[in-house]
Formats: structure tokens, C-alpha cells, sequence
């Protein structure tokens, strides 16, 4: 889903003053949720932001600059989706606060491009009723033009400009048909819409009966209902099949992941030790290679290795979300949310919370009751995200044998999913008790629209893959690598005749050693206790640490499979103890801080950290008494 | 709550929930407050329109209804409160 660590929140660019110049117009891209909005903006600014095929993607403001062809630039903002401009979530206030020139960071657009789904023109006119009351220059844009041409609805667009009193553009975004429209009226001289008649905008009837009219006026016809949607809603929203469906779904995801991706893993593990030797035999023994190849190269590269399986996995979710699947999957899941008190609308974020718990959290802002919104920041952070996926990862290869349950189904696949589920189920609780307790509050209608079913284009999928290689290799690259290198120099010291210490006597030792009376309840010994300090900057850190420390402390320092050094470190119920504390602790210094901001303080990231430390710990240790 | 005359059969009582799959009924009033009347309104559920039941999730909540040209799914906790006059002949429950 989308981006994880640093940069939530920031907006895409700073708008700098430019000195001596005319400064650049600002336009802002407003319309119903799920018209493709970011589509078009990603479109005219040729940045990457998160898209998907369900309602409330955009929880704030981003702005870009799309270049016109005439060389000059425009800024554009682009911003949540509304029904209306009375705003009642989050995120319909940051578009409503925007637009009305009311928020301090953005000042208030010169023009409006309000793009509307032509497949349900009737209805999302209703929208142009307001926006054009603003009294700015805009532009009309009829958006998926080639869903309306495919399932033969027409619309009039000569007929719709002189009814709006606004120019009109009939375009497909996602295939980038009509874009030039866009850029020319940014281009031109963008004019005020003609004053019409206008509905009373607090009455609903009246304006959606005007929006009516006015489609008459411009012979709209509604394009056919789309016949895949309704064939694979059948499937989808069986009640059996649904369900099979969706099983099916899950195992094909991890199957693959360990039949088929774990070999690619192998060639990049290869490669990190061919280049590593190689790096080794080239510069001379000192204490700077020794930063470079057991810091770097094991520490590093042993997180990197899981590049694959990552990939591989966000592909999975990118198909899912970018086919329409998710919002009937939310429907599905709506049971269960209202059993423990929570509204169907915290499902999308804890579903994205499967990727990362930062924007995550961030789009429960689309949740318009406060007690809602902050149980679901509450539990977000106990869904598996992709931080933790690797050291999961690392664990069930080192510990659990890949037999044959079914034909299609190993141990490894049932133990990864069973460890999904943990987390799903340690969240479902927690809203349970927190929802009948501090956080209970009144029922609110539950409404999701459904899209329709898109085929995922391969460019955007191509995209996703491409910034989560970005991502994951930007937290190697930065948190992982700095962690290692003081790690690296915390193994290193004290020096003792001019050499450094053994590992166990080196600063690094010493603190796992004197961390190790608390952990040792837990099955975990001093160097897996260094592994967990580390892994609270980052989980998939664990990794990097325990690969550097093999990689130091060993005689056999050439040859160290991480799986097998650490499975002579842990018994199984000290690894089973390891899973359940990673499942359940609060690992991750980004959450801890976007949690502060979206709840305004300190105290629900504090009751948050310590209620996940003391399950994680409560947790790690039964299992490791249970099982031994 | 806008008010129009039809010549539908007005069932009393009869609400969403009443739908089974593929019934289309016409929405007579939200029995819910301003503000959250309102949200159904936008999204299509205005007094007057035509409303077809779709599929469910197992166990028929929440209910996928189809709206002015949307699709959307309602708990039934919500749809009890949308009240509709169902068209021609009541059907046998």
C-alpha cells in the first residue's frame, strides 16, 4: 500500500517563494472518492502518489508541479475526495478548508479541475453545484471515458459546458486519453464559470434533482451496468464460493512465496557473498574493512536478501487493491468488525496496515467518529506488516520443515498464515476491550461504496513494485545501515593491547549481557538480546544484527548461514517465544511518532507502547514455558 | 422528509431489510438525524429513488443495494432504517 517511514505526512513539494518571477498558478484537483483523482494528478505531475480501486485512497493534500508545454509551471494540489463540501471526516475538512482558502499551509487555488466518474455522471454533478459557487475558474472533467464508451453511455459535452457555464473535458486517466484538454486550460486563461442558476446546496433532493436536469440537458446516458462486475460479485459475495475464494486467495499468495521466490532469495544471498569475498580480497585487512564486510555487507545484505519475497507479496496486495477486490473483502470481514464494535470503514486501514502502519494510520482519518478513529490507531500497529514479514520469514526457514499438508499447502505456508491471523486476532481483541471500555460510543451507519472491478494496469503495478524496492532499500540503505555501523563500533570497543575485545566483552556484550536476566525468561540469550534493542529502530533490523554478530563473533566467519546459527541459538519454544514477541511488540519508532501526531499527544502512544510490550512480553513467555 | 405521491403499494413498515435479492422498492424516508440522513442522500439514497437489493456478505449483512448508478453496502442496522413502499403486489414472506 503506500509509503512506509519518514516521509508521512510531508507534503510531495514545498511551495517556495520564487522570487522576481510570476509565481506559478495553483489549481486544485477536487471530485467524488475513488474518481481518480491521484490518477489524473500523477498523471499531470508525473509523481507516483498511492492509487487504488477503493474509496478514500487520498487522506490529505499533496501538491506537484505539472509542466505546461509551453515551458511554464503549475502547482497542483491534489485532495480527498468529497460528496460535498459540508465536511464531516478528516479528510472531507482538509479538502473543504482548501478549497475555501481557510488552511494555513496551502493558500487557496486560483482554479478547480473537478473531475467527476462519467460512468455515474448523474449523481457526481451534484458536486458541481457547490465547487462552481466557489466562483473559480474550472474545469469539468468527465473521468474513465473509456468505461462509458465500453459499456455504450453518451454524453453531450457541448450541451454540459453550456449548462455548467464551465468548460468540459471528457478524458480516461488511467489510459491517459484527453490529458492535452487539461493542459490547455491550464494553459489558457482559465475563465470564471458563467453564473447560473444554482440548487440550494444544504438540500440534497434539490441538488441532486438539478444535477438530473442538467444531465437530461446534455442527453447523458448512463452507460450499461457493468456485466463482469455483477458476474464476479457473484463469486466474490457467494456465500461459500466467497469464502473459498478467499482461502484460496491467501494459501496461492504464501505458496508461491516459498515455492518460488525463495529460490530467487538464494541467488541474491549468492551474490551478496560473491561480492562480499570479492570486496574482502581486494582492500587490506584493517579495521575499515572489517566495518565494511561483517557491518555492512552481512548485516545489510542479510535484510536485502528478502528483497524478493517482498516484492512478490506487494504484488499480490497491488492486484487486490487495484482490481476493486478489497472493498468486497471488507464487506465480507464487516461481520467480525461489528461483533467487537468497530465500523466497517476501519477495515481499509487495517487492511493497508498489512504493508505498514503509518499510512495506516493516516487513513483512518476517513473514520468520522473520533472514539472509532482512535481505537482503530490503537490496533493497527498488531497487523503484520512488512517490516515484520522478513524476520518471520527468516524464522519459519530456519525452524519449520516445508512438508506437504495437502498437495498445495507446506507447514511453512500454514504456519505464515497462522501468524497473520495472530496478529488480526490480537487486534480484533484489543478493539473488543477497548470498545466496550474507555473507547465505547454510539453506532454509525456503515457505507462503503463498491467500485467497479478494473483490471490492474501493469505500468501502475510496475510502479508499486518499483517504490517499494525504493523503500525497502532506502531503510537498509539509512536506519539499517546506521544501526549497523554502531553496532559495528559498539562490537569494537573497548580496545584491549591495541586489539578489539572478543564480542562478549565489547560494549555491544556487555549491554546483551545485562539485558539478558530480563530476556532469558523468554528463551532469548545475550546476542538475540543486542538483535531485540536494535530492532526497536526498525523490526526487520533483528536481521541485520544477527547476521552482523554471527558474522563477528563466529571462527567459521566466512561460511555463516544465518538459518543455521540461528537455529543453534534458539530452541523451537525460543523461537516460537520470538515470533509472538514480534507479532505483538511495538518495534517501530514512525508509529510511535504518527500515532502522536494523528491522536494530538502524547498519552495514546504511550498506553499503546507499553499494553503491546507487556503482551509481546506476557506472550514470548508462555510460549517459551509452554513449549520449552 | 420529502414526501412524493406514487401509486406504489405502500406496505406499512417496510423497510430495506425487507428486500431480498434482486427486489427493487422505492425509498420513502431515512429515519435517521440530519447529518447522517444527509451522507445517504449524497451517495443516492434520496426519498424517491428506486433501490435494487444485491448480493450479501454470508449471512446477508451488511447487503450491497444499488443506487443511482452506484453500488453500495449498508448493515443492516442501517438499511431497518430506510423505510420504502414496495411496487405492485406485496411479495408473500
Amino acid at each position: 500500500m503506500s509509503d512506509c517511514n519518514g516521509c508521512a505526512g510531508v507534503p510531495v513539494l514545498e511551495l517556495p517563494g520564487r522570487k522576481g518571477a510570476v509565481p506559478p498558478a495553483r489549481v486544485a484537483v477536487i471530485g467524488p472518492p475513488n474518481s481518480g483523482k491521484t490518477t489524473l494528478f500523477n498523471r499531470l505531475t508525473g509523481l507516483r502518489q498511492k492509487v487504488a480501486n477503493f474509496p478514500g485512497v487520498t487522506v490529505e493534500q499533496h501538491t506537484g508541479v505539472a509542466q505546461l508545454p509551453d515551458g511554464r509551471e503549475t502547482w497542483i494540489i491534489d485532495l480527498p475526495g468529497v460528496y460535498s463540501l459540508s465536511p464531516r471526516s478528516e479528510d472531507e475538512q482538509i479538502a473543504h478548508d482548501v478549497l475555501t482558502g481557510q488552511r494555513g499551509d496551502t493558500p487557496q487555488p486560483q482554479a478547480v479541475l473537478l473531475v467527476l466518474d462519467a460512468t455515474n455522471l448523474a449523481r457526481h454533478l451534484m458536486l458541481a453545484a457547490p465547487i462552481l459557487s466557489l466562483g473559480l475558474p474550472t474545469l469539468v472533467i468527465l473521468n474513465m471515458a473509456d468505461d462509458l464508451r465500453k459499456r455504450s453511455g453518451h454524453v453531450d459535452l457541448k450541451a454540459l459546458a453550456a449548462q455548467l457555464g464551465a468548460p468540459v473535458a471528457l478524458i480516461s486517466a488511467r489510459q491517459g486519453e484527453g490529458i492535452d484538454q487539461i493542459f490547455e486550460f491550464l494553459a489558457g486563461a482559465m475563465p470564471k464559470p458563467l453564473l447560473r442558476e444554482l440548487p440550494v446546496l444544504q438540500d440534497v433532493p434539490k441538488c441532486r434533482a438539478w444535477a438530473g436536469h442538467i444531465g437530461n440537458q446534455a442527453k447523458y446516458r448512463p452507460p450499461l451496468p457493468p456485466k463482469w462486475t455483477r458476474r464476479l460479485d457473484a463469486l466474490f459475495l457467494h456465500p461459500v464460493a466467497g469464502v473459498v475464494v478467499f482461502a484460496f486467495v491467501v494459501i496461492l499468495v504464501f505458496q508461491t512465496i516459498f515455492n518460488y521466490v525463495t529460490p530467487l532469495m538464494n541467488g541474491v544471498k549468492w551474490l551478496f557473498a560473491v561480492s562480499g569475498n570479492w570486496v574482502a580480497s581486494v582492500l587490506p585487512e584493517s579495521l575499515f574493512r572489517s566495518l565494511l564486510i561483517d557491518g555492512v555487507w552481512k548485516g545489510v545484505g542479510s535484510v536485502v536478501v528478502f528483497l524478493p519475497q517482498v516484492l512478490m507479496l506487494f504484488l499480490f496486495i497491488g492486484i487486490l487493491e487495484d482490481s476493486g477486490y478489497l472493498a468486497r473483502a471488507a464487506v465480507i470481514a464487516d461481520r467480525t468488525m461489528a461483533k467487537v464494535g468497530l465500523q466497517g470503514k476501519s477495515f481499509i486501514p487495517l487492511l493497508s496496515a498489512y504493508a505498514c502502519a503509518v499510512p495506516a494510520i493516516m487513513s483512518t482519518r476517513t473514520i468520522e467518529n473520533k472514539r472509532d478513529r482512535i481505537a482503530t490507531i490503537m490496533i493497527a500497529p498488531f497487523m503484520t506488516c512488512s517490516a515484520r514479514f522478513p524476520v518471520y520469514m527468516l524464522i519459519v526457514l530456519a525452524f519449520v520443515p516445508n512438508w506437504k499438508v495437502l498437495p498445495f499447502l507446506s507447514t511453512q505456508t500454514v504456519v505464515m498464515i497462522g501468524l497473520y491471523a495472530l496478529g488480526f486476532v490480537m487486534a480484533v481483541f484489543t478493539a473488543r476491550v477497548l470498545k466496550s471500555s474507555v473507547l465505547k460510543s454510539g453506532r454509525t451507519p456503515f457505507l462503503l461504496e463498491m467500485p467497479s472491478y478494473r483490471w490492474p494496469t501493469l505500468q501502475s503495478l510496475g510502479l508499486r513494485l518499483l517504490d517499494r524496492s525504493v523503500v525497502f532499500l532506502r531503510r537498509a540503505g539509512t536506519v539499517i545501515l546506521l544501526v549497523m555501523v554502531i553496532l559495528w563500533v559498539a562490537a569494537h570497543v573497548p580496545f584491549s593491547h591495541g586489539k578489539p575485545p572478543a564480542l562478549e566483552n565489547s560494549v555491544a556484550g556487555i549491554v546483551g549481557h545485562t539485558i539478558e536476566p530480563v530476556i532469558k525468561p523468554l528463551g532469548f540469550n545475550w546476542k538475540i538480546g543486542i538483535g531485540l534493542i536494535t530492532s526497536f529502530a526498525a523490526r526487520e533490523t533483528l536481521i541485520a544484527t544477527m547476521g552482523a554478530i554471527y558474522g563477528m563473533d563466529s571462527a567459521d566467519e566466512n561460511s555463516v548461514d544465518l538459518q543455521k546459527a540461528i537455529h543453534r541459538d534458539l530452541s523451537p519454544g525460543g523461537a516460537v517465544a520470538l515470533l509472538i514477541f514480534f507479532a505483538f511488540a511495538m518495534q517501530c519508532v514512525s508509529t510511535i511518532a504518527v500515532v502522536r501526531r494523528e491522536t494530538g499527544g502524547w498519552k495514546w502512544p504511550l498506553v499503546q507502547f507499553t499494553y503491546m510490550s507487556v503482551v509481546a512480553y506476557v506472550g514470548a513467555f508462555l510460549a517459551f514455558h509452554i513449549i520449552g | 422528509m420529502l414526501q412524493l405521491s406514487s401509486n406504489s403499494q405502500i406496505e406499512p413498515g417496510a423497510t430495506l431489510v425487507d428486500l431480498r435479492r434482486g427486489d427493487t422498492a422505492t425509498l420513502d424516508s431515512i429515519d435517521l438525524p440530519g447529518e447522517e440522513a444527509r451522507r445517504l442522500m449524497e451517495l443516492g439514497f434520496l426519498p424517491g429513488m428506486e433501490i435494487t437489493a444485491g448480493r450479501s456478505a454470508p449471512g446477508g449483512d451488511p447487503r450491497v443495494f444499488q443506487v443511482d448508478g452506484s453500488e453500495i453496502a449498508l448493515r443492516r442496522e442501517t438499511a431497518r432504517l430506510l423505510k420504502v413502499r414496495l411496487p405492485r403486489k406485496p411479495r408473500k414472506s
